[in-house]
């Protein structure tokens, strides 16, 4: 009864998937004091304003805020990975998995320039079946100086 | 001017694993302890704040009179992550301040599961660990330690540092879950369980009890209990102001630095004014980020702090000298009041082999995540 396969669904809130084009990041800006959200709110947490947050889009390269390299983790979580904390270019800060490179801190630099890649949910479904897009970093040229 | 509020009794169970005891059972015999300790029954007592966090629609407050006496008095159940028995020891404290009642008890109390705490997230209908990052504890704090070494360089060997010296004070207290010594290797060459937090630099996971009296300076001079009264100075709570990264990256910080500002205000003091800090080391690496964050050193210093021995017994500052949270052990509810036992036990002059000479001033510091942070500011009996 698999039928028609379904379209993948976003599988954090700022990521979005338009029909027919290539998914991205937004998030909400307060128009009042420019704070940002990756989630929706009714007023901004910074300084009150209600009614005042505007989508933005995230760009999709950062650098590398801090990370852990995660060893233990729950039952069925594969391990090791690295939970890295990225501060986008232009504003945004995200939490996700670095991948495409060794998970060791001899590998891992901190304030290393990355990339966001937006790819399959490791093969995660919902108890329906659904497939799932998330978002990825990997390491990014550095920019030139 | 309101009256000062004074402990007069506080003790705590030695942390440990009590699978044949309920956690109503567990905070009752903490509360009979602090009873005991200052010469009083439950019957003198005005009202009751209990702090527990994994049973907290439970009404473990009234569940501890049921084993130790209905009086009928008030009784308010609290939870507040891991400041959840700092909370229920301050609004005992906010009672007595306010004139309402001249006796107050505070029970933290918490029976732990096993394994790792923290991870999941709400949402789409898929689990997340592993998926967006790491959301278990170890991990959180691992990335809140990373945040220090990208600022100031500090290193994995200065935050497993922070684990053998508060393993070695365990050594010298005996209420500690753990009383064993870790040497640097050891401690560095454990599982690793998220980096740079290894095994022996994560809270050990027991179950606990705390509980303390607290009184009215009219009460005090009434019962004649002023020699080992410690007067409570000053409370803080705060909650995590908003920051730039809070969205993922749970705030210990500036929630610490609001509390304690607010705290040494309350107090007319100044962290140079301390003598001792049970601060909460639910993972080594959080040690070296609140130095900074209580102000016992300036931004940057503190992998210098912990490679003087400034913070181990005998060092300018001691810092966790119960073994804290890593050795000791880290019932969450529990916590907050465990280590105003600690704090209160030196101001006595009873601490025994771990005593840090001459105590008059001590500081108290648990934060949960969410956040909430407590602060409490101790002072030696000024009768």
């Amino acid at each position: 009864m698999m039928s028609t396969a379904q379209a993948p669904l976003p599988a954090a809130p700022c990521l979005r998937i338009p029909e027919g084009e290539a998914p991205y990041l937004e998030a909400q800006r307060c128009g009042a004091c420019d704070a940002l959200y990756l989630t929706p709110r009714m007023a901004c947490s910074r300084c009150g304003k209600r009614d005042d947050l505007h989508p933005q889009r995230l760009a999709e390269r950062g650098t590398l805020y801090s990370f852990a390299i995660v060893h233990r983790s729950f039952p069925g979580v594969e391990t090791p990975f690295i939970s890295a904390i990225v501060d986008l270019e232009g504003g945004g800060t995200l939490k996700g998995n670095l991948r495409g490179i060794e998970a060791t801190p001899e590998a891992v630099r901190l304030g290393m320039a990355v990339k966001v890649v937006i790819d399959d949910a490791l093969g995660r479904r919902d108890k329906d079946g659904n497939a799932y897009l998330a978002y990825f970093f990997e390491p990014a040229e550095e920019p030139s100086a | 001017m309101s009256d000062d509020v004074y402990i007069i009794g506080v003790d705590m169970l030695k942390f440990g694993r009590f699978p044949d005891r309920t956690v109503p059972q567990l905070g009752a015999q903490a509360a009979l302890l602090a009873l005991d300790d200052a010469g009083l029954e439950i019957k003198a007592m005005e009202a009751l704040y209990c702090g527990n966090l994994y049973q907290a629609n439970a009404m473990v407050g009234q569940r501890i009179l049921q084993e130790i006496g209905q009086t009928g008095i008030p009784v308010v159940n609290c939870a507040n992550a891991c400041a959840t028995g700092a909370t229920a020891f301050r609004e005992a404290w906010m009672a007595v301040k306010a004139g309402a009642c001249d006796l107050a008890l505070a029970v933290g109390v918490e029976q732990m599961g096993k394994g790792l705490l923290g991870g999941g997230g709400a949402g789409t209908g898929i689990p997340k660990e592993g998926l967006f990052g790491g959301g278990t504890m170890p991990t959180v704090f691992a990335e809140a330690g990373m945040e220090h070494s990208h600022r100031y360089g500090t290193t994995f060997e200065q935050f497993a540092k922070v684990s053998v010296k508060n393993h070695h004070h365990s050594t010298m207290n005996p209420k500690a879950a753990y009383q064993m010594e870790t040497p640097l290797e050891m401690v560095m060459n454990a599982e690793m369980i998220s980096y740079p937090n290894t095994k022996l630099m994560c809270s050990v996971n027991v179950d606990g009890a705390a509980a303390a009296v607290l009184a009215s300076g009219k009460k005090v001079r009434e019962l004649g209990l002023g020699k080992r009264a410690v007067k409570v100075r000053a409370s803080a709570l705060t909650s995590d102001p908003w920051q730039e990264r809070d969205l993922v990256m749970p705030d210990v910080n500036s929630c610490t630095r609001l509390a304690a500002e607010k705290a040494f205000s309350l107090a007319g003091l100044g962290p140079e004014d301390l003598d001792l800090v049970e601060l909460h080391d639910c993972f080594a690496t959080a040690e070296l980020l609140h130095y900074e964050n209580l102000g016992l050193c300036g931004d940057g210093e503190a992998g210098r702090l912990i490679d003087d021995g400034e913070t181990a017994l005998g060092g300018r500052i001691p810092v966790n000298v119960s073994g804290g949270l890593l050795s000791k052990g880290h019932p969450l509810g529990a916590t907050g009041i465990a280590n105003i036992y600690e704090v209160s036990t030196h101001l006595r002059g009873e601490a025994g082999r771990r005593q840090v000479k001459d105590a008059r001033i001590g500081l108290t510091h648990v934060i949960g995540l969410g956040s909430a942070c407590a602060i409490h500011v101790l002072e030696k009996s000024d009768f």
